[in-house]
C-alpha cells in the first residue's frame, strides 16, 4: 500500500495542496490575529476583559459552522457571490483564517501580557510606550509566537469540517487530505483513508521536528540580529 | 564627551512627595535635593521605601501628590529622556548581548555603521567584548548586570538610578559593578542608587540619604551621615548594618 | 467584527484569486455521492474534458443538498436521482429543463445472519415488513437525498412509520451513503442503497444485497441547467455543452461503458 502512495503524483498534489491552503491560512492569521492580540495584551480598555474572553471563545468555533457561515458569505446569493470563490482554494484559505486566527490571537495575547509584564517598568524607563512596544515585545516573543503558530497550522491542516463545505472536495482543485480521507471512508477505502492519515500525522511531527530544531538553533546561537 | 566639572551636573529635587495606601504611608518627602558632585546612595531597611522614591524619581510611579523637578524644569518626557535605570533583576530583552544595546542605540536614530562602533565601545568598557553575539539570557548574574548598566549608560543619561544593582551577587561581580558606577559618575553622570550594603555606600557614596517608613529621615555628606549619624533610626540601622 | 475581518481579507484574496480564475473554462457540478463513490464521474468525465477542454469540478453531496446549492447559484448544472424534487426545482424557475440521463437500481444489503429472514426475495415492501416486525436493525441515510427518498417511499407503501421507530432498530446517520454504508457494516443492520456505490464500496464486511430486482427500486438520474435568469453568474453555455453531451450518443456511451467487477451500473436513457 505504501508503494502505491509513494509514486502517486495526485497524492502528492493533494499534500501540497493542503499544506498551501493551510500555510496560507496560518500566514494571513499570523498577520491579523498577532498585532490584534499584542495589542489586546498591552491595551487598557472598558471591556477588554470582555474581548479576551470572547476571543478565547472563538478558539474552540465549530469549523462546520465556520464553514457554513462562510459559505453563506461566499454563495452566488451571498453578499459576496460576485467575488466566485465558493469551491476554490481561497475559499478554504477564508474559512481557515475564521477558524485560525483567534487561536493566533489568544495565544499571542497570553505570551504577550507575561512578557509585557516582565518588560513593562524596563520599556517605560527606555520612554517606550505600551503601544509601541508590540513589535519589541513580538519580536522577543517569537519562540512562543512559532508555537503559536503551530498550534493554528494544526487546526487548520486537520479541519475538515469547514473546508468541505466551502471547497467542495472537488478534484483536482480544492481536494485536500482531510476531505479525501473522508471521501476514501465513505467510500469503504478505509486502508487508503488510514494511510492519508498517517501521512497527516506524519506532517504534523515533521513540522514540529522542523520548528523544534530552529528554536534550538536560534537559542544556541543566541538569536542575534544586531 | 562631557564637561568633566561638577557644576555642570544636573540637580535633582523632590517637592512634597507623598504615597499612601489604605490610608497608611508609604512615601513621604517634603523635600529631597541632590546637587553634589558624586554618587547619591540611598540607605535604609526593607520596606523603608527607598524603591519607590527611586521610582518617583524616574517618573515610573506618579505619586499622590508632590513634584519631581530636574535641573529647574518639573519631569516631562525630555527630562525623562535624559534619565536611565538599572533593575536589582536586570530585565534583558531576549536577544544577543549586543542586540540589548542596539534596541536603545537604534531608538536613538543612530545609523548602523555608528551604532557597531558604539556597541564595540560599549562591550569593551564592560567586559562583554567575547559575548557579544551570545544571547543576553544566558549571562550570569553579573554580566547580566553589567549589560543592563552599559544598555542604560547607552542612552547616555544625565541622571543614573540603580535599585540596588549588586544585592544578588558575588563581591566579584559587586565589585565590578561599581567600578562601571565609579568611572560613569566620573563622567558626568549624577548618580542615585538605592543599597542597603553598608559598606557598599563607604566605598561609593559622596553623599547618603537614610530612610525609614517612607520618610528621609537623615541626608548630607557620606562621611556624616554614615559616620556620625544624627537620627535614632540611623544610628540603629548602622549597628545593625555594622553587625551582618 | 469577524464579518469585517472576512471582508477585508477578501479584498486582497479576490484579487489575487480572481484574475487566474475568469480564463479558466470550467463548470460546477452539483451531483450526488453515488456517482462520485462509485467512480462513474471519473471514468466519464475526461473524454468530455478533453473533447471541449472545460473542466468539470463536481461537489458530490446529497441530492437534497445538492440541489439546494444549485438554488443558491453555487453551481452550473445539477445531476440528481430524485424526480420530484427535480420537477419542483424546475417548476420554481431554478432549473431551466429537466432531462433524463440513466438508471440504476436500488439494493436492499443486509447481515449474512438475516435475522428478518429477506434474503432472496424480490418484494422490497414486504421485507421492509418483515424487518419492522423483527425489529431488526435497519440504517436510514436520513438526510433528504434521493436515496433516502427512495427509502421514505417503500416505508410508506409498506404502512410502517419509521418515526416512531427512530432511535430504536430504526437509525437514521444524517450522512452520504458511504459513510452510512460504513454504520450498517459496522453494527451488522439492513439499509437500502443504489447498487453503484454498493459495489464500489470496500468495507462491506458480514453484508450482502438480500432484495434485489423489485421495479419499485429503480433509481432515475436527471440533468438540469441551473436557470441563468435567476443567477446571472451561471456558466449556461458551457453547462449546456455538457448536457448536451452526456444526454448525445458520447456520453450515454460512455456512461455505458462504466464496469465494475464486470458489471454494468448504470444504464443510460436519454430520449
Amino acid at each position: 500500500m505504501l508503494l502505491i502512495l509513494q509514486g502517486d503524483a495526485e497524492l502528492w498534489a493533494i499534500v501540497l495542496l493542503s499544506l498551501r491552503v493551510s500555510l496560507m491560512a496560518v500566514l494571513i492569521s499570523a498577520v491579523i490575529g498577532m498585532p490584534l492580540g499584542a495589542a489586546l495584551a498591552v491595551s487598557r480598555f472598558p471591556g477588554r476583559r470582555g474581548v479576551i474572553v470572547l476571543v478565547n471563545a472563538l478558539m474552540g468555533l465549530p469549523p462546520v459552522v465556520v464553514g457554513l457561515l462562510v459559505y453563506l458569505m461566499l454563495s452566488r446569493s451571498g453578499p459576496l457571490g460576485v467575488l466566485q470563490l465558493l469551491y476554490t482554494p481561497t475559499a478554504m484559505i477564508i474559512a481557515q483564517v475564521v477558524l485560525v486566527t483567534p487561536i493566533v490571537a489568544a495565544l499571542t495575547r497570553q505570551v504577550i501580557e507575561m512578557l509585557a509584564e516582565e518588560y513593562s517598568e524596563q520599556l517605560r524607563s527606555l520612554g517606550v510606550s505600551r503601544l509601541a512596544s508590540v513589535p519589541t515585545l513580538l519580536w522577543d516573543a517569537r519562540l512562543a509566537l512559532v508555537t503559536a503558530l503551530l498550534a493554528g497550522f494544526g487546526r487548520a491542516i486537520a479541519e475538515v469540517g469547514a473546508v468541505i463545505i466551502v471547497g467542495g472536495n472537488i478534484n483536482h482543485v480544492t481536494r485536500v487530505m482531510t476531505t479525501t480521507i473522508a471521501l476514501e471512508t465513505s467510500r469503504g477505502n478505509l486502508a487508503l483513508a488510514l494511510a492519508l492519515g498517517a501521512i497527516l500525522i506524519g506532517i504534523a511531527v515533521a513540522v514540529n521536528a522542523l520548528v523544534s530544531a530552529v528554536s534550538l538553533r536560534a537559542e544556541h546561537e543566541g538569536l542575534t540580529h544586531a | 564627551m562631557r564637561d568633566l566639572s561638577a557644576e555642570t551636573r544636573i540637580g535633582l529635587e523632590a517637592l512634597g512627595l507623598r504615597i499612601g495606601r489604605n490610608g497608611g504611608t508609604l512615601l513621604d518627602v517634603p523635600r529631597l535635593v541632590f546637587d553634589g558632585p558624586g554618587p547619591t546612595l540611598i540607605l535604609g531597611p526593607n520596606g523603608a521605601g527607598k524603591s519607590l522614591l527611586l521610582r518617583c524619581l524616574h517618573g515610573l510611579i506618579k505619586p499622590d501628590a508632590g513634584q519631581v523637578r530636574q535641573d529647574g524644569a518639573p519631569l516631562g518626557p525630555a527630562q525623562k529622556a535624559r534619565q536611565a535605570m538599572v533593575f536589582q533583576q536586570p530585565v534583558l530583552l531576549r536577544r544577543s548581548v549586543a542586540g540589548n544595546l542596539d534596541f536603545v542605540l537604534r531608538r536613538r536614530g543612530m545609523v548602523r555603521a555608528t551604532r557597531k562602533d558604539r556597541i564595540a565601545a560599549l562591550l569593551a568598557e564592560g567586559g562583554l567584548s567575547d559575548k557579544a553575539r551570545q544571547s543576553a539570557r544566558s549571562l550570569s548574574g553579573g554580566e547580566a548586570q553589567r549589560l543592563a548598566i552599559l544598555r542604560a549608560l547607552a542612552t547616555e543619561p544625565d541622571i543614573l538610578f540603580l535599585d540596588e544593582p549588586t544585592s544578588a551577587l558575588d563581591p566579584a561581580a559587586t565589585l565590578a559593578i561599581e567600578r562601571m558606577v565609579l568611572r560613569a559618575s566620573a563622567q558626568g553622570v549624577r548618580i542615585v542608587m538605592v543599597s542597603h550594603d553598608i559598606g557598599q555606600a563607604r566605598r561609593l557614596a559622596a553623599d547618603a540619604a537614610m530612610m525609614q517608613g517612607g520618610r528621609v529621615v537623615e541626608h548630607g555628606p557620606a562621611s556624616e551621615v554614615l559616620e556620625t549619624p544624627k537620627s535614632e533610626a540611623a544610628r540603629r540601622y548602622l549597628a545593625g548594618g555594622l553587625i551582618l | 467584527m469577524v464579518g469585517i475581518r472576512i471582508r477585508t481579507l477578501l479584498m486582497a484574496l479576490g484579487l489575487m484569486a480572481g484574475g487566474a480564475q475568469a480564463e479558466e473554462a470550467y463548470i460546477v457540478l452539483q451531483s450526488t455521492t453515488s456517482t462520485q463513490n462509485s467512480g462513474l464521474l471519473d471514468h466519464i468525465l475526461p473524454g468530455f474534458e478533453a473533447e471541449t477542454g472545460i473542466d468539470v469540478r463536481v461537489v458530490a453531496v446529497g441530492t437534497g443538498q445538492a440541489i439546494r446549492n444549485a438554488r443558491n447559484g453555487d453551481g452550473d448544472v445539477l445531476l440528481v436521482h430524485a424526480r420530484e424534487a427535480e420537477e419542483k426545482f424546475v417548476a420554481d424557475g431554478w432549473g431551466v429543463e429537466r432531462f433524463d440521463v440513466m438508471y440504476n437500481d436500488f439494493v436492499l444489503v443486509g447481515p449474512k445472519s438475516d435475522p428478518a429472514k429477506v434474503g432472496g426475495g424480490t418484494d422490497i415492501v414486504a421485507a421492509l415488513k418483515a424487518i419492522a416486525q423483527a425489529t431488526a436493525p435497519f440504517v436510514s441515510r436520513g438526510d433528504d437525498s434521493g436515496t433516502h427518498k427512495a427509502e421514505l417511499r417503500q416505508w410508506k407503501e409498506a404502512d410502517i412509520d419509521v418515526a416512531a421507530a427512530s432511535g430504536g432498530w430504526y437509525r437514521e446517520t444524517g450522512s452520504g451513503m458511504g459513510a452510512t454504508l460504513n454504520v450498517a457494516s459496522g453494527m451488522e443492520a439492513y439499509v437500502l442503497t443504489d447498487r453503484a456505490t454498493w459495489i464500489a464500496f470496500g468495507n462491506k464486511g458480514n453484508l450482502e444485497i438480500l432484495v434485489e430486482g423489485d421495479p419499485r427500486l429503480f433509481n432515475q438520474y436527471g440533468v438540469i441547467l441551473v436557470n441563468p435568469e435567476k443567477h446571472p453568474g451561471v456558466r449556461a453555455a458551457a453547462g449546456q455543452r455538457f448536457i448536451d453531451w452526456l444526454l448525445g450518443e458520447v456520453g450515454q456511451g460512455a456512461i455505458a461503458s462504466f464496469r465494475l467487477d464486470g458489471q454494468q451500473l448504470f444504464f443510460p436513457n436519454a430520449r
